[in-house]
């Protein structure tokens, strides 16, 4: 049951702007893929929303940390364009107004109940909403927070046609009327009260996330709800260039958000187990060794006595050691904690790790690391106790490097790489070059990874390249992506 | 040609009568996959039913499941096919005699009767229906998965001594993947992509209703509860869903309908494997008495 093909054609337009929207967001989409898509459409039934956003999902995007920029890039598309394909569209002096029908109907139950409450939404105070909001976060009632959120962003946000404000600030007022947190304290109020006897923490705790839970949906909803009404406002092409993030994997470390860096946190741990299990697995089978003779004779006896298939030993390279030495001032301590993160997950590839961090005075912090499994506490001990002030608390890579040199530089061996984590940003003092001269004759090698982009690099008090020409290798590291192929080349 | 499946309704009903729970996700890709003639990659945490999904589709479509379970080192002889050497060695042994001439024997020794066939053939050249299933094909390394790419574009295999050996009909592919590399995107390209996470809590508690024997619905609902909140903490492996399920079977031998910090503490090594994640939620559990109150 294809669709007519009289009906493919404004399709095929909306959909070939969705895929060119997902490529502008960042996503791989080939070819092949974008013709699986078409294809994939053509066995759903097309009013159903939630089916098309499945099957569009499935063949489009192949990695899960891009599924997040697919939702967006989807809702703005496909939510108030999909009116013109429903079968009566007849648009009422509020636009916002109608979407409920394909929304409602396809979500399944629920719909109808909904419909009524919209309407008479409009004469409440914003007492009975507030009371309206807090028994639908109490029953936990989907369709009524869903109407509940639509008539707040119609009552608090202050929307205004042609305004070139950001989603954010919408938010942010709708969210400022509601005040959440104090709903939250208040239903947890009213759970205690109702219950006869006490209701131990645990379940208190149990119920607390329960309405967190349906908090933080509601909070969906109303972003979604934003959306619906600024892409109605700007067009869909503006909206989606608007809302374009970039994908966790390039995130800029010294310029994330707080809600980038904490995205950032949750993907740092997964990508260093990958890391490492390819790197044990790199080691293993690397290049072959001598000729394994005892082997090679017990396999040729399944050939009637021909040698026919050489058996090679499997040599084991040497772990290398590992020695960080990290800025941690201001700009780029994000980077060094994702940094010194990565490290230590991979310390099992390592013989040893050590580890150092400065700011004009340098202090080491392995043991930091060693007294506990929880690298997130070590590294926020590595930020609260490290005595890494000397004069001002302004970098000093100099003298930094110089106290480097004078305590720990016979540690340093020819097994030895060194990982200096900084922009070089020397506040004018004397840069020391010749300690990283040094340094690159007695290690195995000198790595530096620099923050910041390529092109600011050598501007005002930077001085990477006075350091750099001493060094085995320079990176710009600025993102996770950019992280995780330098970890790959390092063990 | 005929489909497997009516529509996505249809798969959901056929799944939950075999105790699958799907969501709109799932139902939704092995339709498409049926009607694509697709494989199935599926990605996602340890134990959250990946190999799962590929059994019970087998299991509701009443096709044979056929497995190759991938690891380091795989070759095509383990996956593909082989030549019986041994018996090849017999025959021409047997043919001392000289009756008959080199090229016949040639062409005697490379037939079917020689061919060892593997995982990978046998489903290209099953007459009835089958399921295959290609598990951790994460865990082959990157040049294996080439093996993979003719079987899973063409389902075809080409053999230098016999020609090319086509479906008969098109199996079902699921390839599953814990995510511990990137999968080249050859791979990926051919593939129908689907990310199977924790469920919410109400699928949770919906499995565990099924999968338990003998569960109320207001332990099974505390369990989905309690879950729910460990996984929001930070830990090294959250408790996956056969834990989940295990934890409650758990509840259910001990007798226990009411679960409290108390048994929670007790039973928590069922869900979770790791000492520190352990110590972790024990103390989240108890000592939220100061953080919480107020």
């Amino acid at each position: 049951m294809p669709t007519p093909t009289a009906a493919e054609s404004p399709l095929l337009d909306l959909l070939t702007g969705f895929i060119v929207e997902l490529r502008n967001a960042g996503l791989p989409v080939s070819l092949t893929e974008n013709l699986d898509a078409m294809e994939a459409v053509q066995h759903i039934p097309l009013e159903d929303r939630v089916a098309l956003k499945y099957a569009l999902a499935a063949t489009l995007v192949k990695n899960n940390s891009h599924w997040k920029a697919f939702e967006i890039v989807f809702d703005v598309y496909f939510s108030l364009r999909g009116e013109e394909y429903v079968l009566d569209s007849e648009l009422t002096d509020d636009p916002f107004e109608d979407d409920e029908d394909e929304d409602g109907a396809n979500r399944g139950q629920g719909g109808e109940g909904n419909e009524g409450q919209g309407g008479s939404n409009k004469g409440m105070t914003p007492e009975e909403l507030a009371e309206m909001l807090y028994n639908a976060l109490m029953n936990g009632d989907a369709s009524m927070m869903r109407s509940m959120a639509r008539e707040s962003v119609r009552r608090y946000a202050g929307m205004e046609p042609g305004r070139p404000v950001g989603g954010t600030y919408y938010l942010y007022r709708t969210l400022r009327n509601l005040d959440l947190d104090g709903v939250l304290e208040k239903l947890m109020q009213q759970q205690q009260d109702e219950s006869e006897e006490d209701l131990s923490q645990f379940e208190q705790r149990l119920q607390r996330d329960e309405y967190k839970d349906r908090i933080d949906a509601l909070k969906k909803e109303i972003e979604a709800e934003i959306r619906r009404r600024l892409v109605a406002d700007r067009g869909v092409e503006a909206m989606a260039k608007t809302l374009r993030k970039p994908l966790p994997e390039d995130v800029d470390f010294m310029h994330a958000s707080r809600e980038e860096m904490a995205n950032l946190r949750k993907a740092i741990y997964p990508l260093t187990r990958k890391l490492a299990v390819r790197l044990a697995r790199k080691r293993r089978r690397g290049r072959k060794g001598p000729l394994d003779f005892r082997h090679t004779i017990r396999t040729s006896l399944s050939y009637g006595g021909v040698p026919a298939e050489p058996k090679f030993k499997n040599p084991r390279p040497k772990k290398p050691e590992i020695m960080v030495v990290a800025d941690i001032s201001g700009s780029v301590a994000a980077f060094a904690r994702f940094t010194l993160h990565l490290v230590y997950a991979l310390s099992s590839q390592f013989t040893q790790v050590r580890s150092f961090v400065f700011i004009d005075g340098l202090d080491e912090v392995t043991e930091y690391f060693e007294q506990t499994d929880d690298i997130t506490e070590a590294i926020h001990r590595v930020n609260s106790e490290a005595d890494v002030v000397w004069v001002d608390g302004h970098s000093d890579y100099g003298h930094a490097l110089e106290v480097f040199w004078n305590n720990y530089g016979k540690d340093v061996g020819p097994k030895t790489s060194v990982l200096i984590l900084g922009d070089a940003r020397n506040n004018y003092h004397a840069p020391n070059s010749w300690i990283i001269k040094d340094l690159s004759e007695r290690a195995r090698n000198v790595f530096w990874l620099n923050p910041e982009p390529k092109s600011y690099w050598d501007t005002g008090d930077s001085i990477i390249s006075e350091y750099s020409q001493h060094c085995d290798g320079i990176f710009e590291v600025r993102n996770l992506r950019q992280l995780e192929s330098f970890a790959d080349n390092l063990a | 040609m005929d489909h497997r499946f009516e529509s996505v309704g249809d798969v959901r009903d056929k799944l939950s009568s075999v105790d699958y729970l799907a969501d709109d996700a799932i139902a939704g890709i092995v339709h498409l996959a049926d009607r694509l003639e697709k494989p199935i990659l599926i990605e996602g945490p340890a134990g959250t039913g990946k190999t799962q999904l590929a059994k019970s589709v087998a299991e509701m479509s009443g096709a044979r499941l056929i497995r190759l379970q991938c690891y380091e080192g795989l070759d095509e002889a383990k996956a593909l096919y082989e030549w019986n050497y041994k018996k090849q060695l017999l025959r021409i042994q047997a043919d001392r005699s000289g009756e008959s001439d080199w090229s016949e024997l040639e062409d005697d020794i490379f037939s079917d009767e020689f061919l060892l066939t593997r995982p990978l053939l046998e489903a290209i050249r099953a007459d009835d229906p089958v399921v295959l299933l290609i598990d951790e094909v994460d865990r082959v390394e990157i040049e294996t998965e080439a093996l993979l790419l003719e079987i899973l574009s063409e389902y075809q295999v080409s053999i230098p001594e016999l020609g090319t050996v086509t479906a008969k009909q098109i199996p079902l592919v699921f390839l599953t993947s814990n995510n511990t590399r990137e999968l080249s995107e050859a791979l990926k390209r051919r593939c129908l992509y689907l990310h199977l996470d924790y469920p919410d809590m109400d699928r949770e508690k919906e499995i565990v209703l099924t999968r338990v024997p003998g569960i109320t619905e207001h332990l099974a609902n505390q369990v989905a509860r309690v879950v729910r909140s460990i996984r929001q903490l930070e830990l090294k492996k959250h408790p996956s869903v056969s834990e989940t399920i295990d934890w409650a079977r758990t509840l259910v031998l001990l007798g226990i309908d009411q679960i409290d910090a108390e048994t929670a503490t007790e039973t928590v090594n069922i869900l979770l494997k790791y000492r520190t994640d352990i110590e972790k939620a024990v103390k989240d559990m108890n000592a939220n008495a100061d953080s919480y109150s107020g």
